[in-house]
């Protein structure tokens, strides 16, 4: 059953891609990678979004927001009140306005959104030398390849090949299209450390905040998927029945 | 417009005193209970009822959506993300409604190619067809228009494009370019605009469905036989196509629900999760799947035709005359054959040019590099033949099968064509 679905869905998409994409043509293909949450019964690895969170938290939120993140929301990744709570009250929140008319700055609540690490795309700019980092809340769904082209970006960092002349300030990937990108290689070996004892290892780490960024971009999948297979199981067995009754109705036709 | 002249009487005191002063409910009943269908329709007759549900089901899920979407430049992208983060089953409405207009154009293009497979088109129902295609061309332009809304990069540049060609239009193409935009490039009023005709066509084409139902009831159903038929060669629409369409309709759920569930991106394109930005120009600007046919005719012309029309007014010209020539099609078809099983050479042509408009696709979801130019352009020269040139040329050239008194007397014997098909 799940790898007939698999199957003739994965041939549908196949068929469906070739009608529709070719638009990746000249991007380098990614690393392919099996990932949790993917096929028809993929769900999230908990402890791996824990982990890319980590990662994410430590590492690219720096530079990079995840607007559409609320602090709420990682109720779903199985944290609790108490540890939700504690995770919003490390961030400060403008807030406002007060019965004087004036902002005031507050510890955030589970409510509030992540912060963004800056105001305005200028001030962005400004700090990373005319570049933009852009917001990470939907990548995994905004570049073709998805989970895989940013696991390869972040892994893809390596010596340009011999006569490739890569400007000062850009850096040479073998995976961003065009080879030439902005954003310096994020990913070192050791640099978090994980509670749970996993070897932080550059692939690891990549891995681990790829799926924190696949869930953030899709927090619904799983409630998508799991009410998706009970959908097809009621609309087959509906199907056949009314098969079966087309079939006695139509018998004084045929 | 049904043969069945009795006039239903209604059991229930109340809907027998509304039917006496509004005749409401025996209309219903006379087009969709006692409607008398031929009884060979096989399965490729499902697809018409089946495009009146899904218009319906778009307009049910768009209604719900727009409960909660807001159409304004700065805030349309950060809407579409609340729909799918904070609105209880938000996520629900929107991959179905995105996935429900491509299955729309799926449905409405199998509909269309079966019409044209059985001649569906041709004498009574010329206007049948016509109705036909106004649909397409407002299916067309509510489906353009609600890619915009989003307001993703692929939103913003293909409302660009598309606006555009009509800068095209000689003299006046900048003016009205101006004024569709409502300004000087696509800004807000256009989102507001968009908006606002997505909205209201849908309801168009509700209207129009409904003619498109009367034109069709006027003289019945074709059937794949496509010979005029008898009243005892007929079967009331209920129970026999109520069961066969519900069927169909399930077997069709599956496969949306396989979408919507299972890969609801798979369709659509990765730039417009990036929220729209004038200043960046996307490497491939590519429209949804369905008009990719019509945009590999629009990229064709990339020259100026005999030094008067230039080639951006020529592929403009070529792709909507592309839907254009659909409405001459009755007539341009001289064969007074309908059904292609008796037409030996018309059978195959119609795969042909099927292929040619799959090639096409092909072709528009391509960047046009290398051989791919060349192809479109030979591709778009025999779509055009195929209506102009083939389809005239053949209704003289070529002999048909002879026909078969009644769809229950088969000419030979071995091919059993008298009952239903569905595997054809």
């Amino acid at each position: 059953m799940r790898r007939m679905l698999e199957k003739s869905l994965g041939g549908l998409a196949v068929a469906l891609a070739i009608v529709t994409g070719a638009s990746a043509a000249e991007a380098p293909e990614p690393l392919s990678r099996d990932w949790p949450q993917q096929g028809v019964f993929g769900t999230f690895d908990r402890h791996a979004v824990q982990r890319g969170f980590q990662v994410f938290s430590e590492v690219c939120a720096g530079c990079h927001g995840v607007k559409y993140l609320a602090f709420r929301n990682l109720e779903a990744l199985g944290y609790d009140e108490a540890e939700i709570a504690a995770i919003a009250a490390q961030y400060t929140v403008m807030d406002g306005p007060d019965e004087y008319g004036d902002m005031f700055e507050r510890p955030a609540v589970a409510s509030d959104r992540k912060p963004v690490p800056f105001a305005n795309e200028r001030q962005a700019r400004a700090a990373n030398g005319g570049a933009l980092p852009p917001d990470l809340s939907l990548i995994t769904k905004a570049r073709a390849g998805g989970e895989d082209y940013l696991y390869s970006l972040l892994v893809g960092y390596e010596e340009p090949p011999a006569g490739v002349e890569v400007p000062p300030g850009m850096n040479y990937n073998a995976y961003f299209p065009g080879h030439q990108i902005a954003m310096a290689q994020p990913l070192y070996e050791d640099m978090v450390e994980y509670q749970d004892g996993t070897v932080p290892t550059v692939s690891q780490m990549a891995a681990d905040v790829t799926q924190f960024l696949a869930w953030v971009a899709e927090p619904k999948m799983e409630e998508r998927k799991q009410m998706g297979i009970k959908v097809m199981l009621f609309l087959l067995i509906l199907a056949i029945i009314f098969y079966a009754y087309k079939r006695r109705i139509w018998a004084d036709v045929h | 417009m049904s043969t069945e002249t009795a006039k239903p009487v209604f059991k229930n005191g109340i809907a027998r005193w509304i039917d006496d002063r509004l005749p409401l409910l025996s209309w219903a009943q006379a087009e969709f209970v006692d409607y008398p269908a031929p009884k060979n329709l096989n399965y490729w007759w499902n697809f018409g009822s089946l495009a009146g549900i899904v218009l319906v089901l778009q307009i049910l899920t768009g209604l719900f959506l727009t409960m909660h979407y807001t159409p304004h430049t700065a805030m349309a992208f950060d809407s579409v993300e609340h729909i799918m983060r904070d609105v209880n089953y938000g996520w629900l409405l929107r991959y179905a409604h995105a996935n429900g207009a491509s299955m729309f154009f799926i449905v409405v293009y199998i509909h269309m190619f079966r019409g044209l497979y059985y001649g569906s088109y041709k004498a009574p129902r010329e206007l049948l067809w016509m109705l036909g295609v106004v649909i397409l061309l407002l299916m067309m332009a509510t489906a353009f228009m609600g890619y915009v809304l989003p307001w993703g990069q692929m939103s913003f540049w293909g409302a660009k494009v598309i606006t555009n060609l009509f800068s095209a239009v000689p003299i006046f193409g900048e003016t009205i370019v101006t004024w569709l935009w409502g300004g000087f490039t696509v800004d807000n009023p256009t989102l507001n605009r968009f908006f606002a005709l997505h909205y209201l066509l849908p309801f168009a084409i509700f209207a129009v469905v409904f003619l498109h139902i009367l034109a069709l009831h006027q003289f019945g159903s074709n059937n794949p036989v496509g010979i005029d038929i008898t009243k005892k060669d007929k079967i009331p629409f209920h129970p026999y196509y109520t069961i066969k369409d519900a069927f169909g309709l399930c077997v069709f759920f599956l496969v949306y629900a396989a979408f919507v569930f299972f890969a609801p991106n798979v369709l659509g394109h990765a730039d417009n999760y990036i929220p729209a930005n004038p200043l960046v120009t996307p490497p491939h600007i590519v429209p949804e799947w369905y008009f990719l046919p019509f945009y590999a005719i629009l990229r064709a012309i990339t020259f100026d035709i005999f030094w008067i029309i230039p080639a951006k007014l020529g592929g403009v010209i070529a792709m909507f005359g592309s839907i254009a020539v659909l409405f001459f099609l009755p007539w341009l078809d001289t064969s007074r054959v309908r059904s292609a099983r008796f037409r030996p050479i018309y059978k195959w042509l119609f795969w042909v040019f099927l292929l040619d408009c799959v090639i096409l696709g092909y072709v528009g979801a391509s960047p046009p590099e290398g051989w791919l130019p060349t192809i479109g352009l030979l591709a778009t020269i025999y779509y055009f033949a195929h209506f102009l040139i083939i389809l005239p040329l053949l209704g003289k050239l070529e002999r048909p099968l002879p026909l078969p008194d009644s769809i229950n007397k088969p000419v030979l014997p071995s091919s059993g064509a008298a009952s239903a098909q569905p595997a054809e």
